[in-house]
Order: structure tokens, then sequence, then C-alpha cells
């Protein structure tokens, strides 16, 4: 792999700033070269809030992109916002517990996934970052699922409790990228 | 040493502390506050001190205080904040203190807007504050090269008894990379040397001062100023060059995070069979102009892109000596160029010298680039070779004013891609 | 035979600019011979403000900073901060601590930075030619108030010794005067004390002094010391505004 560009898209407080750090921190873990930028400003409080995360086998160039290899969106505007930027060949993992609309693209995988109802099932409804970060990993293999699981019990080893619940939400996305990818890589 | 994911703003504070500075007067301000909050949480730690002045104008002279007391002192802010801090600055330069100060500059002028910008260039080299003085003033493009200069400005500062800004725009303040600090715990104390007030108890007492009423003695102490000023621009030149080992018809200049994005605009023209080379300045003051001028020969035209209206252009018109046209691309407001948009601009600039593979510009709507297939998006069949002059009927332009106003009605014109 | 009186070690032997009848050399004076009873000039740094007394670094005799218009407090701050076994004060007059440099004061007090405060208020500017200051007295002529300070237009004069003691923050505040011998030898002990609480490491400390400006007021020495009397004293009432709970402040409270 020589390169790959994440952009994960939600409301502020969706955790999907969350989600981009953890796989930056995987990726790094695997000797890889990350960036990790963040929009902020006035959208960190309540509005869309989005991370582009690159991932490269040589130092990252432009930390700002674009057009990204892949799309994770948590709400419909960031669907509506981003979907269009995607890549060709490039991969849209949709939260469709809630986002009603379906993306307009015919060029590009796209994955629609009940992140909040799995993560529900799973154990807890704020784990939906995880079943896209989750759904994003099983389909792309851009870091192994050992090192993400790893990272996710590092972020979570001062609320422990939490470890669990957000592990299972984690493998329930996983397994569903996977699946989507054909069950194999 | 391991690696560490941090903030630019927090890797920065950490910096300084490894550096050996445990003292920071600042006040907040968005997008920097980060470093006066991990230095808030940091510093009692390794048993520094921390205080979150009144304004800016109180955290300059904080600085001044702690500095003229022989202690290593770190100030941080943005755009805003280093105009206020102007006054001080200015006294710590006529006093010949050492002082890092770090602008993570958003966008200007007046209240502006709080995301990246880079058009506090003219602040940082030119004009910091009142009267004859210089800042060495040095440029990171990731969060790893931040920590280094801010490590590097405390040495550089106390080598030459100057202030020392290190400036990036608001991206690298929020971004995080990985980083390695190359040293561990809290660096040693600063020497306070033959100049530091820290009680007169058996030795001569001194005085930290800029007033020099005597018209003589003002003009020694200029004349000693600039004797400093140019053994900095003997000594402390860096730069980096990008894609220059081949030959290439454009050189790109760039600074700061910007060169990051005008990088991935050059890998993909690359790709492309298109070799065009990069010129960043590290050291903004003193501006490398003589490695500056030495790319720029082996170079037909220059293209200079910036996040600001066009500041750092000044410097290469100085470096060019006028032997080459100058293309400028710049934005403002914190609304930052994709490498898309700047490859376009290159294929323009080399279009002007008739070196093609041309795209048309504005035919590359977001949509019209989704709705392309992967193969066709880098095919050089819509290339169109253009000779310099023509294209749409409009001159070369040289320089920034005209060029930033050609950009802007390009704006106006829909053709910037990507967004 | 035991010398029992003789010029402060703490004053370098320079002749002083200040206009005859000024209470700044006598003000220098005090302060300098406090620091030489406490012992502690080796350890001292004064702070200079930008006004009449900016060459105070030429008097006194230890190490010193010039500092900015209005800004000691600042400069002083991050001095003490960085080196809190130095002993810093700030002398400053009325343009500079109370208009410039109001912020500077009030939030160095507030903080409660560990360093003396010598405000020196002879209710005019100096320096630059008698211009309205904020303590200028009510209908009194500057060259910026030709008629008089209108306190309709400008407001009433600032106590800047009882807007300070106002503040939560414990601190040494007080008020004193430099136009008699009796005053000022009140004032010094309110130096003193001062300089006694910072070297304790207890609290901010400020002492206020009345000061003549014959020169911009118009009056002789004798009449401004007059002046400064009838006019000010009413106004700008003598004596401690603030002392820190000393036991409070000892057990850290």
């Amino acid at each position: 792999m020589a390169g790959t560009e994440v952009l994960m898209a939600g409301f502020g407080g969706q955790g999907m700033l969350l989600s981009g750090k953890l796989l930056a921190y995987a990726a790094m873990n695997e000797g890889m070269e990350v960036s990790w930028l963040p929009s902020y400003g006035p959208e960190m409080r309540g509005g869309t809030a989005n991370v582009t995360v690159c991932i490269s086998d040589k130092p990252v160039g432009s930390p700002y992109i674009s057009r990204p290899m892949a799309l994770l969106v948590m709400n419909q505007p960031s669907l509506e916002k981003f979907g269009p930027r995607v890549k060709p060949g490039g991969l849209i993992v949709v939260n469709s517990s809630l986002v009603p609309i379906e993306a307009d693209r015919d060029d590009c995988t796209v994955i629609y996934i009940a992140a909040n109802d799995l993560a529900k099932e799973a154990g807890t409804a704020r784990a939906a970052n995880l079943v896209m970060l989750g759904a994003y990993l099983g389909w792309s293999g851009v870091v192994d699922k050992k090192t993400a699981v790893k990272m996710i019990e590092k972020e979570f080893a001062k609320k422990a409790k939490f470890i669990p619940a957000n592990k299972a939400a984690f493998e329930i996305g996983f397994a569903e990228g996977f699946k989507a990818k054909g069950g194999k890589r | 040493m391991a690696k560490v994911l941090m903030k630019g703003n927090e890797a920065i504070g950490e910096a300084a502390i490894r550096a050996g500075c445990i003292h920071f007067f600042g006040y907040p301000i968005t997008p920097q506050s980060e470093v006066p909050e991990y230095l808030a949480r940091r510093l009692p730690e390794v048993g520094g001190q921390y205080v979150q002045a009144e304004s800016e104008v109180a955290a300059s002279n904080m600085i001044y205080g702690a500095a003229g007391v022989g202690m290593r002192v770190l100030t941080t802010s943005s755009s805003p904040g280093i105009s206020l801090m102007a006054e001080g600055i200015s006294y710590i330069a006529a006093s010949e203190l050492p002082v890092v100060l770090v602008n993570i500059m958003r966008a200007g002028p007046g209240l502006g807007g709080i995301l990246p910008a880079q058009g506090d260039y003219f602040q940082a080299t030119r004009g910091t504050g009142h009267g004859d003085f210089q800042l060495l003033v040095l440029a990171p493009a990731s969060v790893q090269e931040a920590v280094n200069l801010v490590i590097l400005a405390f040495e550089l500062a106390e080598k030459y008894l100057n202030p020392v800004m290190v400036i990036g725009d608001g991206m690298i303040g929020q971004m995080m990379e990985p980083v390695e600090f190359p040293v561990e715990g809290v660096g040693p104390p600063l020497d306070p040397g033959d100049w530091a007030l820290t009680g007169c108890e058996g030795r001569e007492r001194r005085i930290v001062n800029s007033l020099f009423l005597d018209p003589e003695a003002c003009n020694r102490h200029n004349l000693k100023l600039k004797a400093k000023y140019e053994r900095m621009a003997e000594n402390e030149q860096r730069w980096e060059l990008y894609n220059c080992d081949e030959p290439y018809d454009l050189l790109v200049t760039a600074f700061g995070m910007m060169s990051r994005i005008c990088k991935t605009a050059i890998d993909d023209l690359k790709a492309e069979g298109t070799n065009v080379g990069l010129f960043r300045p590290i050291s903004l003051n003193p501006f490398p102009y003589e490695p500056c001028r030495r790319v720029i020969d082996r170079a037909q035209r220059i293209l200079d892109v910036e996040m600001s209206m066009g500041q750092m252009i000044y410097d290469i018109q100085l470096a060019a000596q006028g032997r080459l046209e100058i293309d400028f691309h710049g934005t403002a407001g914190g609304v930052v160029p994709s490498p898309d948009e700047v490859a376009d601009k290159i294929r323009e600039s080399l279009a002007r010298i008739g070196r093609s593979p041309a795209r048309k510009p504005g035919k590359r709507s977001a949509k019209a680039a989704a709705a392309q297939k992967s193969k066709s998006k880098r095919s050089k069949k819509t290339a169109t070779a253009q000779k310099p002059g023509k294209r749409g009927g409009k001159k070369p332009q040289n320089a920034g004013k005209r060029s930033a106003a050609r950009q802007s009605s390009a704006r106006r014109h829909g053709r910037r891609s990507g967004r | 035979m035991n010398k029992i009186f003789g010029y402060p070690p703490t004053l370098t032997p320079r002749t002083t600019h200040y206009c005859p009848g000024c209470t700044h050399g006598v003000i220098h004076r005090m302060v300098g011979e406090v620091i030489d009873e406490l012992g502690i000039r080796g350890r001292t740094v004064g702070i200079a403000p930008v006004g009449c007394s900016v060459l105070a670094y030429e008097y006194f005799n230890f190490d010193m900073f010039e500092a900015s218009h209005g800004r000691a407090p600042a400069v002083a701050t991050g001095a003490k901060r960085s080196r809190p076994n130095l002993i810093v004060f700030s002398y400053q007059g009325d343009g500079d601590l109370a208009s410039i440099g109001m912020a500077e004061i009030v939030h160095a007090a507030n903080r409660g930075e560990k360093i003396t405060v010598v405000f020196v208020n002879n209710a005019i500017y100096g320096m630059t030619g008698g211009q309205m200051a904020p303590t200028t007295m009510p209908n009194q002529r500057t060259t910026t108030c030709p008629m008089g300070r209108d306190v309709n237009e400008v407001g009433y004069p600032v106590r800047m010794a009882e807007l300070l003691a106002e503040l939560r923050t414990p601190g040494f505040i007080a008020r004193g005067s430099a136009h008699t011998v009796q005053e000022t030898i009140r004032t010094k002990r309110y130096l003193k004390e001062a300089f006694e609480h910072q070297v304790a490491g207890r609290c901010f400390t400020f002492v206020e002094v009345l000061s003549t400006c014959p020169t911009n007021w118009g009056l002789s020495p004798r009449e401004a010391a007059n002046w400064l009397e009838r006019e000010m004293i009413p106004y700008y009432p003598l004596g401690v505004k603030k002392r820190p709970d000393v036991q409070a402040a000892q057990e850290g409270a």
C-alpha cells in the first residue's frame, strides 16, 4: 500500500475524531506515516465535525485532502457534502441508522451499516463510531484488526468498563465490512 | 525513543520543556490555545510556572521580565495576539534577550477568522514591532519539524540573544502527527551569562534596557544589532528542496504547511510524467536568497503559492532578481488550496512557457471529477498545449498584485476544483 | 565614632535630573534606605517605568530593568515568577500605572504577585510636559485640560490605593506622602512593611506616595507642598488601606 486517505464526518460528539485517532494510532504502530487533521472552529461545538486521516508508507504530503479514498459518514449533511468528492473506486460507509438517504455514486463501493443499532446490540449506542471504523477496516484492511483492537484497549484504559462494548462494536463493524468486500481481501 | 501521536500545539509545548523551558506566559486564542492548556497541566509537574496573562500585551512584557532574569521562556499566540505582543517583542529585541515566540497563524486582517492562514509573513519577517529589529523566524511544515524547530529556536535565541519566532498555520497547531522527541526529560537551565538580572550580590549591577537618549549611543546600539542580524543571515539560513534533482521547467515556492500541499500536487504531476521542483524556506528570516536563486536559475518560471494574498512572493522576487516571471496563487480567510487546485495552477504556469500537459481549467468541478472514471483522471488526452500569453487572451502575470487579482477572478468564475 | 547617617549604598553617586522641589529624589532615597536596612540589595531587581522616573535605573545601585509604558507589573510578574528568590519592585508614576498600565497593575494585584509597587502620584504627567493624568484633581488645570479637569467630561481622579484594596486577594496597600518630613518618615515605614511582606513571600504590596510637581503645577516648591496638603490629601486620604491577614497567609490560606 502506498497510501490512502479517509475522511470521517458527523456531528460533533459522535466520536468520529476519536475513530480517526484510533486509526492513526494503529497505522503509526504498524510503522506507517500518518496525519490526523480535524476540522476546527465553531464547528467543534455541536456542528459538523470531520477529520481527515492520511496513511502512507512515505512521509505524508498534504494532510488536507479534497478527494479522499474513503468516507465514513454519520449524518446526512456530511454525505451530501463529501459524498461527491470520494475518489472513483473508493469506499463510502454510511451509518444508515442516522442517514435516511443513499449515496449517489455508482463508481464507489457504498456500505450501508446501521451503526447505532449494531452498537446498541454490542452494549452501547455510543460506540457507533467504532462500528463505522470496524467496517472501514474490514473492507480496506489498512491496518491489522489486532492492532486496532489494541488501540481501543489503550484508548479506554482509564475507563476499562467501556472496553468490552467498544471492542464488540468494532468487531461487528469489521465483520460487516469484511462481508462487503466479499469475505476475502 | 518511541514515536507518539501528538497535536501540533501540544507537541510545541512539550518541545519547549525538553529544551529546558519551564516558564510560560501567555493568553488563550484560537487556534493555539492547546499550547497554554497543555503547559498549564505539564509545567507544575516539572517545577515550572504557567501564568495566564491578562492580555498579550502583558504576556509579552512578562516574558521580557522572565528572560531578563535569565530564564528560558516561551509564549505562544495567534495573529491578533502577536499584534498585541509587538510592544514587548520590540523591547526584547532591543534589550537583546533570548525568548521564543510561537505564532499559530489564523486568518486576518482584523479579527479575520480562526482557520489556517499565512498572512503574518510580513509581520514576522518585516514588521513585528516598531524600530529597526529583526526576529529569527522558523517555519515548520510538520509536527515533528515544529518540535525540532522549537528546540532549535531556544538554541538560536541564546546564541544570538535575540527573540526567535516559530511560525505555523492553524493546521499545524491542530493536526496530529507522530513525533519523536530528540531529548528526554527537562533540558538544563539557561546559563544567565553576563547579562541576566540575578541580583548584584558579589558583582557589578546590570541593567536590562532599551533607552538610549543620546543619538550617538542609540546609533551605535543599532549598528551592533545590525552586525548581529548579518551574522544570523550568514549562519542561519535553512531551506528544503523537493524534487529538484531532476530537470524541471517550473519551480514552486511555498512555506510551512502550504509546501506539503504543493508536494502532493507535485507528486501527482510526477505520476503524469511532469517534473516540478519545490523550494521551501525553513528560515523565513534570514531568507535563504542564494539557495533560492540557485534553484531559480535552473527553472524557466516560478509559481509561488501561499495562504495569503502574496507576501513571501516579495522575497522570491528578491531571489529571482527579475530573471524569471513569477506566477502567484494564494487564498486567504482560512480557505486552504487543495492539492488538485495547486496542480491545476502548476499546469497553467507550465502552459505559459509552452510546457504542457495542461489540463483545461474549469472542467474539474467536484461533480465532474467524481463522475470521471479513474482512468481518465490522469489521462493526457485532455491536455492541450498552450503558448504563453494565449490563455484566455490574458498576458502572463508576473507578480503578486496582478496575479492575486487574476486568481480572485478565477474564483468568481467558479474554476476552483475539488470544493 | 559610629556613623549614623550617610549616603545609601543602594543609590548611585549621581545627581538626579528631577526638578527642584520634586519629591522623586526623596522617594528614591526612602526605597534605597529600606533595601539597605533589610540587607536585600544583592537580590533586588527594580523596574523603572516610562515617565519622569524613566531614568530611575541610573540612580538605583542594583540590578534594574527599564520597562515599557505601564507594563512594569507584568515585567515584575515575569521576573518574580521565574526567580522567586529575587526581591522585585516596580517604581511607577500616575500616567504609567493608573492610565496606560491600569490592566497590568490591577491583574498583578489580583493574582497576588509577591512584588512591591511604588506608585508616585503627582496628579499630572511630568515628563511629557504637564498633561492631565487619571489622578489630576477636579478643576486642576493642565495643558490638556486648560480650563481645569471637568469631572463630567473625564470622570473623577482614580484612587488607586482604594481601588486595589477592594480586591479580594490579600495584599498590603497603603498611601503616604512625601510633602513633609513627618509624612515622609511615615511613608518610609509603609515601604519597609511592604518589602518585609515580600521578603516573607506573603502577598502583593503597594505603596502610593503623593508627590509634588512644582514645575508643571506652576508653583514654587513650598506652594506645591501646601497645594498637595490642601487639595490632594482630602481626596487621597493617607494611611494603610489593607493588610494581609498574616496568620492566614502563613498558613497558606
